[in-house]
């Protein structure tokens, strides 16, 4: 049976956002309704997955399957629906914090399981659900509530890490440019394995140093030859501050988590009789 | 000579010296020529080089406990001697291999043979590796066990490395069997009434295996664990069968990460099941409130070790009740199961996955390190006895949003935690048309959309708790003992079940009537099974190993009635003699 495309408007839930006025989640979440339209994704067969934090109420948002689960845990909840239905689309969606603090061993290893899912971190330097203060990204000298002296802490490179950490895809978006981050998305999804897509989604609330004016004067495009599956080069490009490049950075070809999960599958339900009568044998 | 009801052989010695597999053939044979078998092991700390020790007990009966003395004791070196000579009752048999080591002047209090173990197979045989199979043959024509036994056990093992392996272990059994009955005449003394079980379809299993197999016959069939003493079997028995099923295992980056995994798994069709031990408990906490409050069916065992924070991982306590019942923020509602023996862990094993999915909540089994390593033979499980409980889903017709078959609109109208009579609202999983939903920790209304006022919450607080208040009305049934006429009673749970079954036995023969009952469903209280068997004694003692009386506690709290709590929480075992001394105390103080 053909599957009918569906309009931008079936991947919309009812549930109307509740970020601020101006918040970069809105850039991220048209361009996820843009990618899953893009990409024909039936609602049934996709779900988001999320932590906790205003960027992780995302699931709320869209028309399809959703895990708002709690701080830092998405990526365990993104593994298991793929563990348990390796046919779904899931795509985990929150933010610097619950990717990088609370949640930062868990995104360690999602990327070198290389778990078939994308990943897509609003990341905002800051957090907004408690009102502002210093985050996983946030630059050292970083004046908040809570490092009323500016912080100390040097800032997580998320793409470093992804790559240090065996993603297999790792890009970066900005939510001021919708269209560039769909397609991203898009790619991100068609891409079998870990795909890590750092997004700059300013919180215009909380932080006043990088807004969308900033962001837009420090990013640039890769250069046209830029070679993705040149993990050296893509290490020195995720590193470099002054521009900050937007796109794919590292791209490597492999099999997947599931892959490997579905080739260790020795069996299929029916076999269950069959396997505890032998077990009886074998312990008799 | 009469023929002895029961025996308890230990076998002692430095770890990777074949403790474990001579003990592991003793009790298979016996176990098929009929015996009741229930055995003990303590693995050292150390990977290697550590002490170690096997413990069998086996009579021509069902066991319910490992046994309060050692009848024999064979040393395979001098620690072994040491660390466990006390235990050896006045009386019992001490063997050491005199190749190794020789005991100092024994004043009389056992009788002890020199086993020349070593000498045996490196000598006579020269076959060094079938030290432990003399042994076995020696250990064997003790108690008076038809070699036969060992010899199929042998053929099993060894016949497709060759004839010549084989045969060298053949005579490494009758070289075995050979000296003992030479050199030690007075072994009529040891001989063991012959086993009753011969007939039966029986299995030899550990608690943790018996757990493993339940949960595949529940149908279990996404597993996510990290490794934790004295929990990591139940992983590594699934990590072999899950695979033939169709089913999954991943080893997760910690504790939180697997139950994460369980209930994504387990929210997307699959029945899950994580097992850990307390410190892996006190993290999983958190996600168990999320069980609850997302209506996830999820299985967590906790297989119980001695002590807060790392404790004495390989020692046994009845520790982590409060944690398991009472552990969370806000109000998790959860149910605790706890087996009381080996047969039981495949029992309720089957339980938890049947009362996860019924009432969509997470459920805890508690096994404990005694309950989990010692195996024990028990009657092969008739399978189709056990009635399987899935989950309610969702019918085409739910989902008949604009979501539905066409596929198009923005809301489902499905809803997820639709406010019925029962508490349980039928789930959907991913991929279904229709079921569209966003599951959450977050309170919210029917349809999952997050909401925090006053009405909703209480709405769905008591949606929750209903199904609690269903769990506890129709828990599984109790296990009871002794004699209901009895005016005084034990209430006892986990693996504390077989002491307490033993000691009334004990007290029964020196005409003290004790009844006893065990509930299977230690979290609700199961309230019909408690009040009335509460109500019909004059006194109530609950026996446990912990600190706290944890069980004493929860009861003294729900009843308001007093019940006398005796508690042991030394790490080691609750022995049959101590119990039945405290009970001798209170019964002849009642007088």
């Amino acid at each position: 049976m053909a599957v009918q495309p569906l309009p931008l408007e079936a991947y919309k839930s009812d549930e109307k956002p509740t970020w601020c006025p101006g918040c970069g989640d809105f850039g991220v979440l048209n361009g996820l309704y843009n990618a899953m339209r893009q990409k024909g994704l039936q609602t049934k067969d996709v779900v988001v997955v999320s932590g906790i934090g205003c960027s992780s109420r995302l699931p709320f948002f869209v028309a399809s399957y959703g895990f708002h689960g709690v701080h830092g845990r998405a990526m365990p909840i993104a593994t298991g629906v793929k563990v348990a239905n390796p046919n779904l689309k899931v795509l985990a969606m929150g933010g610097d914090g619950d990717a990088f603090a609370i949640g930062g061993g868990h995104f360690v290893h999602a990327a070198r399981r290389n778990l078939d899912i994308c990943y897509v971190i609003m990341d905002n330097n800051i957090y907004g659900l408690t009102k502002g203060q210093t985050s996983p990204t946030s630059q050292v000298g970083f004046v908040t509530k809570t490092t009323p002296k500016g912080t100390p802490d040097r800032p997580i490179n998320p793409l470093r890490l992804a790559i240090a950490s065996g993603a297999t895809f790792v890009a970066r978006g900005f939510s001021g440019k919708p269209k560039e981050l769909a397609e991203l998305i898009v790619e991100g999804i068609n891409h079998n394995g870990f795909a890590v897509i750092d997004t700059f989604s300013p919180c215009p609330t909380f932080n006043k140093v990088n807004t969308f004016k900033a962001y837009r004067e420090e990013v640039a495009d890769l250069p046209k030859d830029y070679d993705p599956s040149d993990l050296h080069r893509a290490i020195e490009y995720a590193s470099s501050d002054d521009p900050m490049y937007l796109g794919v950075l590292y791209r490597e070809e492999g099999a997947s988590f599931e892959d490997h999960l579905q080739a260790a599958k020795i069996g299929t339900e029916e076999n269950a009789p069959a396997v505890i009568e032998d077990l009886f044998r074998r312990y008799g | 000579m009469a023929e002895r009801d029961d025996l308890v052989i230990r076998v002692a010695g430095e770890a990777g010296e074949g403790v474990l597999s001579t003990g592991q053939l003793i009790t298979l044979a016996a176990a098929r020529a009929g015996y009741g078998v229930l055995t003990d092991s303590v693995p050292p700390a150390e990977i290697k080089g550590g002490h170690s020790l096997f413990q069998i007990r086996l009579a021509p009966r069902r066991l319910f406990s490992r046994g309060d003395v050692v009848d024999i004791l064979l040393a395979f070196n001098r620690e072994g001697y040491d660390r466990n000579i006390r235990e050896l009752r006045d009386g019992g048999l001490l063997l050491y291999d005199s190749g190794d080591f020789t005991p100092p002047e024994n004043d009389g209090r056992y009788q002890q043979h020199a086993l020349p173990l070593t000498d045996i197979a490196r000598k006579e045989l020269q076959f060094e590796l079938g030290k432990n199979v003399v042994a076995v043959g020696a250990i064997s024509a003790l108690f008076g066990l038809d070699p036969e036994y060992i010899r199929k056990l042998l053929h099993q093992r060894f016949a497709r490395k060759g004839d010549v392996v084989l045969n060298k272990n053949y005579q490494a059994l009758d070289a075995g069997i050979g000296y003992v009955e030479r050199n030690i005449p007075e072994r009529g003394a040891l001989q063991v009434k012959p086993g009753d079980f011969g007939n039966e379809a029986r299995i030899v299993v550990s608690g943790n295996q018996a757990i493993a197999m339940g949960s595949l016959v529940a149908g279990c069939r996404v597993y996510a664990g990290y490794p934790i003493t004295p929990a990591t079997d139940i992983m590594e028995f699934l990590a072999a069968e899950l695979p033939k099923v169709g089913g999954s295992v991943v080893q997760a980056e910690d504790e939180m990460s697997a139950l994460g995994m369980a209930i994504g798994s387990s929210y997307a069709g699959k029945k899950s099941m994580t097992a850990t031990s307390g410190p892996g408990v006190s993290l999983m906490v958190e996600l168990m409130g999320l069980s609850s409050m997302a209506e996830i069916p999820v299985v967590v065992v906790d297989a119980q070790r001695a002590g807060p924070s790392t404790g004495m991982p390989t020692r046994q306590e009845q520790g982590d009740l409060f944690l398991a019942a009472l552990g969370g923020h806000g109000e998790i509602q959860r149910i605790v199961l706890a087996p009381v023996s080996v047969a039981d862990c495949f029992t309720q094993a089957i339980n938890a996955f049947n009362l996860a999915e019924q009432y969509q909540m997470p459920v805890l089994l508690m096994g404990d390190t005694t309950l989990g390593v010692r195996t024990e033979s028990i009657p092969t499980p008739d399978v189709s006895a056990y009635e399987i409980v899935n989950r309610l889903g969702i019918t085409p017709h739910e989902g008949n949003g604009t979501n539905g078959a066409a596929g198009l609109g923005v809301e489902s109208g499905y809803k997820r935690y639709a406010l019925t009579e029962s508490g349980v609202s039928p789930m959907s999983a991913p991929g279904q048309d229709g079921g569209q939903y966003v599951a959450t920790g977050l309170e919210h209304n029917e349809s999952g959309r997050p909401r925090s006022d006053a009405a909703n919450h209480q709405q769905m607080t008591h949606k929750r708790f209903n199904k609690l208040e269903a769990a506890r009305e129709n828990a599984p049934a109790a296990h009871y003992y002794g004699d209901p006429t009895a005016d005084v009673g034990l209430v006892c749970w986990g693996s504390m079940w077989g002491v307490v079954v033993e000691a009334i036995d004990v007290l029964a023969q020196k005409g003290i009537k004790v009844a006893a009952m065990a509930p299977r469903m230690v979290w609700p209280l199961p309230d019909k099974q408690l009040q009335p068997f509460m109500q019909s004694k004059r006194v109530v003692l609950v026996p446990e190993m912990n600190y706290t009386g944890q069980l004493a506690q929860l009861m003294r709290a729900r009843y308001l009635r007093d019940v006398v709590s005796i508690t042991d929480y030394s790490g080691g075992v609750f022995t049959v003699a101590r119990l039945v001394q405290e009970i001798e105390g209170v019964h002849q103080h009642a007088r």
